[in-house]
């Protein structure tokens, strides 16, 4: 298995809470990883450690050869460009129509005339479906269609590595499915190392190829689907049913409920 | 004593940020310069010729005030004729470039903080660094540029509609004759005295409005919360800072006595 993404002893944190401590994770070139875990673990943050966006604590990221944490602007914008990203929002430019917001990478980083970029931009807008909407302002997308259009722009550049923040949230059932496709259709088709950070248990674990599990700031397992479908673990277990009660705390840490209520 | 120590050191820092950004911003040269000038003359579109309307309205109050309070002292000295000399000297000198920048903190340098604090929280600007194009030679950079060079203009259009609309009050309802208006202002209006420290003030101004007006877009808090009192301190700042520097600028230009 030949690793793409590394992540060795990685802590992080913010202010004087410690989102991660002491993870390691390999992220496999050409599979499909998901990382999954119960909001608020941290899993966006990953993410942005593996841009560049921000800085560990402690720890090192590589990606394809180059440690994030130590790269100089120049060599991380330079690898910045190997790399699509799906924001939760979708992101896009609110200023620029759908199709200027596809075509900003090509222009920016590539000498292709505005022929061939146009033909670049129409075809990653009909893999999404929209086509259609390419003059259309993002302010007059729906959400759903706000993502496949920020995907179209992610995959612009055909980079290396895509990472997807929490593609299924607030999706209808026909965008999940379109998306489920469109991933799994783009990592195949263009061998491309995916990550794919969701708590969407069923759609990811349809899609991915290898599977981390994070919880409180730690890696609880990492395999197949089918190893994270047949762990025992009492927390994996509990993620995968959905469970309110489990080793895994619900509530935020609080007092004592019936001290604090009986408090004057 | 502690807290005083943190605030001070807080202080130091962010104004130390500030710098750094303010550098960042102008000299990164862009790659493509089509598209840096396109992205420019945008920004001199919704910075500079939005805010004609409202600079040209006020310049035109104002003139029309000074030439009745001018008027109304000046007439008992039977110097009535030395209200355009009043009207130029003050508005060139001091009401142009201060108003104008007020004007400008408040119209254009609120709408450019919440329009990049927003960008912030909906993550354009992480998206832009995560396409590997930097957003501060992207957004930034054509904003600075573009309120600097409007501010200026917008100062002096701001004391040309300021004089005519006293002209107007002055020689055609008050009626001071028109000759001796436009002479006594000739006689007393210098280019690089007035006219031009006038034009170096409001450059200076615009400087300081703009700087933090994108400043506090930049670093504010991504929240909605957030963008409002990012947009509240760009006013507030950006109004402290124009007439602490307008009384620094006025010692220095005009203080040599």
């Amino acid at each position: 298995m030949e690793v793409y993404v590394d992540v060795k002893n990685l802590s992080f944190h913010r202010g004087d809470r410690a989102i991660y401590e002491d993870i390691t994770l390999q992220i496999p070139k050409g599979k499909i990883t998901a990382v999954m875990g119960p909001s608020g673990v941290g899993k966006t943050t990953l993410l942005r450690l593996i841009g560049g966006q921000v800085e560990a604590s402690s720890g090192s990221i590589t990606v394809a050869g180059l440690d994030v944490a130590q790269a100089s602007r120049k060599e991380l914008f330079e690898a910045r460009r190997k790399m699509g990203m799906l924001f939760q929002s979708g992101a896009l430019f609110s200023d620029m129509s759908v199709y200027e917001n596809v075509a900003l990478p090509l222009q920016e980083h590539t000498d292709f005339d505005e022929a061939m970029i146009r033909d670049i931009v129409l075809m990653k807008l009909q893999s999404v479906g929209l086509r259609g909407a390419a003059y259309l302002m993002p302010a007059e997308l729906s959400g759903g269609m706000a993502r496949r259009a920020a995907l179209a722009r992610a995959i612009a550049l055909d980079p290396d590595l895509v990472m997807y923040d929490e593609p299924f949230a607030g999706q209808d059932p026909i965008s999940k499915g379109v998306l489920v496709e469109l991933i799994k259709r783009l990592n195949r088709a263009a061998n491309i190392t995916s990550v794919l950070v969701s708590h969407d248990v069923e759609e990811s674990l349809s899609i991915a190829d290898h599977v981390c599990l994070l919880s409180a700031g730690r890696v609880i397992l990492a395999g197949t689907p089918d190893e994270v479908r047949q762990s025992s673990d009492p927390r994996v277990v509990q993620f995968l049913q959905g469970q309110a009660d489990g080793p895994v705390g619900f509530h935020y840490p609080a007092p004592n409920y019936e001290a604090q209520l009986l408090e004057a | 004593m502690k807290t005083i120590y943190l605030a001070i050191h807080k202080y130091i820092e962010s104004v130390g940020r500030a710098g750094v950004f303010l550098f960042q911003s102008l000299f990164r040269l862009p790659v493509r310069w089509d598209e840096a000038i396109r992205l420019y003359l945008k920004q001199i579109y919704s910075v500079g010729v939005l805010s004609l309307i409202i600079i040209m309205v006020s310049g035109a109050f104002i003139g029309m005030v000074l030439a009745l309070q001018g008027y109304s002292i000046l007439t008992s000295y039977g110097s009535e004729s030395a209200v355009g000399q009043l009207l130029a000297l003050t508005l060139l000198r001091e009401l142009g470039p201060v108003v104008t920048g007020l004007l400008f903190a408040g119209r254009a340098g609120s709408a450019l903080t919440a329009e990049i604090g927003l960008m912030k929280t909906t993550e354009q600007l992480s998206s832009y660094e995560m396409m590997g194009i930097d957003p501060l030679r992207r957004v930034i950079a054509p904003r600075l540029l573009a309120g600097v060079t409007c501010m200026p203009i917008l100062a002096i259009i701001f004391s040309a509609v300021g004089i005519w609309a006293g002209m107007l009050v002055s020689v055609q309802w008050l009626g001071v004759d028109e000759g001796s208006f436009w002479s006594s202002m000739q006689q007393s209006v210098y280019f690089d005295t007035d006219i031009m420290n006038g034009v170096i003030k409001s450059l200076v101004f615009a400087i300081a409005v703009v700087w933090i007006a994108v400043y506090q877009g930049y670093v504010c808090q991504p929240t909605s919360e957030g963008i409002g009192r990012a947009t509240t301190r760009t006013v507030v700042l950006g109004s402290l800072a124009i007439l602490g520097l307008d009384f620094l600028l006025t010692a220095a230009m005009f203080g040599d006595f």
